[in-house]
């Protein structure tokens, strides 16, 4: 029997074998030169439409909050191909999940690249995630704009990664801006520190310590996914810190406040922008109302934290009316959220950069027309982004706010800086952007 | 001084509830020799039918009472519909179903429910006491906590030690021919242990998503460290899980506080070869190994 | 005899190397992604089935494994200094080695606790990545630079096929070189004393060590083997996902691989593959289905773990050998009947003399 087997199977290799040979025999010297057909540079555009795509992740531990991010994307997309799209060009807008695991970021970035075609990767969520694609990326030249993460990588070095580009404040300048405002208002206050152990904690560690390097007491990490952060929260208590500075997630927020109920601890809170969301914060805290706390919206007052675009707890802003507007005519359930804002504002950037490049769009062309533009583009954002051939770092500012009644109210004008010790300066340039009529851009054609 | 005492305090609120979970574990492996997987996510989603009760204004005890018992309910049927099947057969099979129950129930509470943060309300409030100067890290919710589980615990030794509908279900996991002879109707009896094994299980959901936030995955580390914690205890008894849940999570929270929130996961793994290097049937196994 | 099962196990590992070159060349650069990621858990699941079919070992901590063979990958990719052979050895090696500090520990205990310290140890693992996060890289972890492709390769594939190697094509050519080498050794190893050792010991311990069969030996060396099998999966993998992160390396990874072996089919190698085949390719099938039919995009992402999930619970009940033991065990019951012409109820499977092809001998039961 076995024999009879191996036989036949023997028979089967030789056969396949020499019919591979005989195949490859055609093939013969290599030809002298790779032959590009047409070019490759329009991969993803046809004549009535554009495809983009990005990794979030939708299921998973990090899904809560940030799958409402695509959501919020897809319905400006959608509000503006209702509208005639972007030069008659529908924009197809692909998303796939990731779960926040780098593995299957690989995976999906492989999908949507090879397999899908995307024109070019919009708002790809997550530090980690985003890194085990980045170079891909860039190896096969697909613009990879507005990435959904603060990390410097994406934009300090854009000979690297010329597709690459960021989108929100980095977390350095976050830390610069609130490290600056603390040490001037507040120079007696013991400062510590409860912070994210990844990239956002570490570059607004960074940031922070530029300017309050010896009012910091108590630098303490917690782990995302370990929801347990009293013994963290306890130590800060016990080193004396008046003021704490959280560069955390929103869950973390509120995680962080509980466990304060609990050890009465009251410093002065700060939290950077992506972890403070009143919204999303109060909501979850008021719940925990008997006897602690009487409405949602107080719980957070007097925390203060960062703004760089306007948000839900400023509906009558003409660009948060804007995103209502286009959430209600094209939005799923539920509420519009800073999540979702969040979404449409990387959404109206990616249609404003996409009319710079004209009406033949090429992959090439969008990176240039970004570069040219990006830091004259008229859009949510408080401050300028800083896009130019010599950075790729996104918007290059906020503005410093303290919560009351769950709405942010002034505390620093837009103050714009950039890494290192580049000055902290004022800049009200792009606070008066104004939405277009019709909610959708007009971006001029680059040259 | 005050962070000794808190993170103590914290880590004992906190290892309370992994003995619950452990306790579910424990209850379920005595009935039926199954490592139950999927007792996160059913504590998960009766967590979840307490929220959708308290959310149509019902009371808090209400909602709690109704998570008990969709538990109850989840526990028998899941025994009698997917696990009876398996049961005599190589215990592996046993683990991977409920590790695909883990992951059906995962995605069908993400589908209903939806995968956002909630928060869920906490009885007798989340401030802690103060006491002179100093600050007590312990919550009405905390005491309740710890309360709730030490009666569990008595009941269930009661139950096992000092009834006979107990002498029946350790007989039925002890020796199932035997058990049958004796006219013990073994079958219903695996039931009885599942559901209350989930009962308890849904328990320690309520317990760890009071005043906290839940979503679909906030179960999770629980099993793992539910896990190790029974194991600590020897699995076989609930004494020792609940003493293997307050060892690792006060053990957990120092390590937390004063090394590194990174490294609870390697000092779980740490506590549990320790033990069993040193005692290989956990803290309170009756039998010694068999040699030849 | 044994001759013979060498020369078998070549004779598929050159027609699987036939096969391998034929498909990789004949798909897409997606599906050639795609098919790198099948090698490295078939790897991983490989060693898994070994441990656990063979010697009855539950671990519950092979992706923590994978995790240390990345990892070590990562790091000696970063000079850039070792060929890519060797960087796989050494990778493997490194994981074998913390595998036996595992093994000699696990070796004390039995089923559950095995389960509960190997738990543990899936999700101790990458708090180790971010404590040391000046030279694991935290979070954020460490990229991992994929090696040009050495020209005598490149020029090899061209003249068999008259196509160009791109990285991700190398990486899966040294994915499923690396798969099939695997194997040839371990269905060697099973079909050895060894692995007959390994048998006696899973199906009765005392009679195992009556028969003077060191227990805690053989339970060793089955961990050791299959944790060199989850470092060399694990630094395949982190030459496919070119980054090795904490987060890559969840519980979900070590459970999914022994869900696909259970799935495949306890024990047999053939069964490993095709629980790894389910878990590259279902959950993107399931995924674009349900784009197809207009779910949204939550919805389909959560139809993927929902259907993998249904199909594990299913094949569990239905087919409790798993997928390739079940198809086995039926195909072996027709046989017998042709056989005995009906005259015979067979009342017990007799040892079966035939063996199905494409059978892996790692699968006797």
């Amino acid at each position: 029997m076995t024999r009879t087997w191996t036989t036949r199977a023997a028979m089967a290799v030789c056969v396949l074998t020499a019919g591979s040979l005989a195949a490859a025999c055609g093939a013969g010297g290599r030809p002298d030169k790779d032959e590009k057909g047409g070019s490759a540079s329009d991969v993803g555009i046809t004549e009535d439409t554009v495809t983009v795509g990005a990794h979030h992740p939708l299921t998973g531990v990090a899904a809560p909050g940030y799958s409402e991010i695509p959501d919020g994307a897809r319905a400006y997309f959608d509000f503006v191909n209702a509208n005639g799209g972007v030069d008659g060009r529908k924009i197809e807008y692909l998303v796939r999940d990731d779960g926040y695991n780098p593995t299957n970021t690989s995976q999906v970035t492989n999908e949507l690249v090879l397999k899908e075609e995307i024109f070019a990767m919009v708002g790809g969520l997550g530090t980690p995630t985003h890194s085990a694609v980045v170079d891909f990326l860039n190896k096969e030249g697909v613009p990879d704009l507005f990435v959904s993460s603060g990390s410097l990588q994406w934009g300090d070095d854009p000979g690297a990664k010329p597709f690459t580009f960021g989108w929100q404040p980095d977390y350095e300048i976050e830390g610069k801006i609130a490290g600056q405002w603390i040490a001037e208002n507040m120079p007696d206050a013991k400062v510590g520190l409860f912070l994210q152990d990844d990239d956002l904690g570490v570059d607004s560690e960074k940031g922070v310590r530029r300017f309050l390097d010896d009012q910091i007491v108590a630098v303490e990490k917690y782990t995302s996914g370990n929801t347990d952060v009293a013994p963290q929260i306890a130590a800060l208590q016990a080193a004396g810190a008046d003021v704490v500075m959280g560069f955390n997630t929103p869950s973390y927020t509120a995680l962080s406040q509980l466990v304060a109920l609990k050890l009465n601890y009251e410093p002065k809170w700060f939290y950077s922008s992506i972890g403070s969301d009143p919204a999303l914060v109060g909501s979850l805290l008021a719940r925990f109302s008997e006897g602690a706390v009487k409405d949602s919206a107080s719980l957070l007052d007097g925390v203060m934290s960062t703004e760089y675009i306007p948000g839900v707890d400023v509906p009558d802003n003409p660009w948060v009316q804007l995103w209502q507007r286009v959430w209600d005519e094209h939005g799923k359930e539920g509420e519009l959220t800073n999540y979702r804002i969040y979404g449409m504002s990387h959404a109206y950037a990616f249609v404003q950069t996409l009319q710079a490049a004209g009406p033949d769009p090429t992959r090439e062309g969008i990176v240039d027309a970004l570069e040219q533009i990006g830091s004259d583009l008229e859009g949510p954002p408080l401050a300028p982004f800083r896009y130019t051939e010599d950075s790729h770092l996104g918007i290059s500012g906020l503005q410093l706010v303290e919560l009351k009644g769950g709405v942010g109210e002034e505390l620093t004008p837009v103050l714009v800086t950039d890494l290192g010790d580049a000055p902290i300066e004022e800049d009200d340039s792009a606070t008066e952007d104004a939405p277009p009529e019709d909610g959708i851009p007009d971006v001029k054609p680059v040259g | 001084m005050q962070q000794l005492l808190n993170t103590l305090l914290t880590g004992l609120t906190l290892g309370m509830v992994y003995a619950a979970f452990a306790l579910a574990l424990v209850l379920i492996w005595r009935s039926t020799r199954i490592i139950n997987f999927a007792q996160a996510p059913m504590a998960m989603i009766t967590t979840y039918v307490a929220l959708t009760v308290i959310d149509a204004d019902y009371s808090y005890w209400v909602g709690f009472t109704a998570a008990l018992l969709s538990g109850l309910v989840l526990g028998a049927a899941i025994e009698r519909l997917v696990i009876r099947p398996v049961e005599g057969k190589p215990h592996i099979n046993a683990v991977i179903l409920t590790l695909g129950l883990f992951i059906v129930i995962h995605a069908v509470a993400a589908l209903l429910f939806g995968s956002r943060y909630r928060s869920f309300p906490a009885p007798f409030g989340v401030r802690g006491f103060q006491v002179g100067e100093v600050n007590v890290a312990l919550t009405g919710f905390g005491i309740f906590t710890i309360g709730s589980v030490v009666v569990v615990m008595l009941l269930l030794v009661a139950l096992f030690r000092g009834t006979d509908l107990g002498l029946m279900m350790r007989a039925a996991a002890f020796n199932q021919e035997v058990a049958r002879l004796l006219g013990v109707r073994v079958g219903r009896m695996f039931t009885l242990g599942w559901a209350l094994a989930a009962l308890v299980g849904s328990l320690s959901g309520l317990l760890i998503a009071g005043g906290s936030l839940v979503h679909p995955s906030y179960m999770d580390s629980a099993v793992v460290f539910g896990f190790v914690a029974a194991v600590l205890g020897g699995l076989d008894s609930p004494v020792g899980a609940v003493v293997g849940g307050l060892v690792l999570g006060v053990s957990l929270s120092f390590v937390s506080g004063y090394v590194g929130s990174e490294l609870v996961a390697l000092a779980a793994l740490g506590i549990l070869m320790v033990v069993l290097l040193l005692r290989p049937g956990g803290l309170f196994s009756h039998a010694t190994p068999r040699r030849v | 005899m044994a001759r013979s099962v060498l020369l078998r196990h070549l004779g598929l590992a050159v027609l699987g190397l036939v096969v391998v070159v034929l498909v990789l060349e004949s798909t897409s650069a997606f599906r050639n992604a795609q098919f790198a990621t099948m090698a490295y858990l078939g790897i991983a699941a490989g060693g898994l089935t070994v441990l656990t079919g063979l010697n009855g070992q539950l671990s519950l901590g092979h992706g923590a494994l994978m995790a240390i063979g990345a990892y070590t990958t990562a790091l000696l990719l970063q000079d850039q200094q070792l060929p890519l052979v060797a960087v796989l050895l050494v990778a493997s090696a490194v994981t074998t080695l913390i595998g036996a500090v595992i093994g000699v520990a696990a070796a004390r205990l039995h089923g559950p606790y095995i389960a509960g310290a190997t738990l543990a140890l899936a999700v101790a693992v990458p708090g180790v990545a971010l404590y040391f996060n000046d030279q694991l890289g935290g979070e954020q972890g460490l990229n991992v630079f994929v090696p040009d492709v050495p020209g005598w390769f490149a020029d090899a594939v061209y003249f068999l096929s008259a196509q160009d190697v791109s990285g991700s094509k190398y990486v899966a050519y040294v994915g499923w070189l690396s798969l099939i080498v695997t194997f040839v050794l371990l269905a060697n190893l099973s079909r050895s004393r060894v692995g007959r050792t390994w048998r006696a010991v899973r199906d009765d311990e005392v009679a195992a060590e009556i028969a003077g069969i060191p227990l805690g030996r053989a339970r060793v060396l089955a961990f050791v083997v299959s944790a060199a099998c989850a470092g060399l999966g694990g630094a395949v993998m982190a030459l496919t996902v070119r980054i090795t992160a904490p987060s890559g390396f969840t519980l979900t990874l070590s459970l999914s691989l022994l869900t696909a072996v259970v799935l495949g089919g306890l024990g047999s190698l053939t069964g490993a593959l095709l629980g790894a085949a389910l878990l590259t390719f279902l959950p993107q099938l399931v995924t674009s289905l349900g784009l197809d039919v207009g779910l949204s995009d939550l919805q389909s992402a959560q139809l993927a773990p929902l259907v993998y999930g249904l199909t594990l619970a299913l094949v569990i009940l239905l087919a409790p050998a798993g997928i390739v033991g079940s198809v086995r065990a039926r195909w072996r019951r027709q046989q017998e009947r042709a056989t005995h012409d009906y005259d015979l109820p067979t009342t017990t499977a007799p040892p079966s003399p035939a063996r199905t092809p494409g059978d892996e001998p790692g699968g006797d039961k």
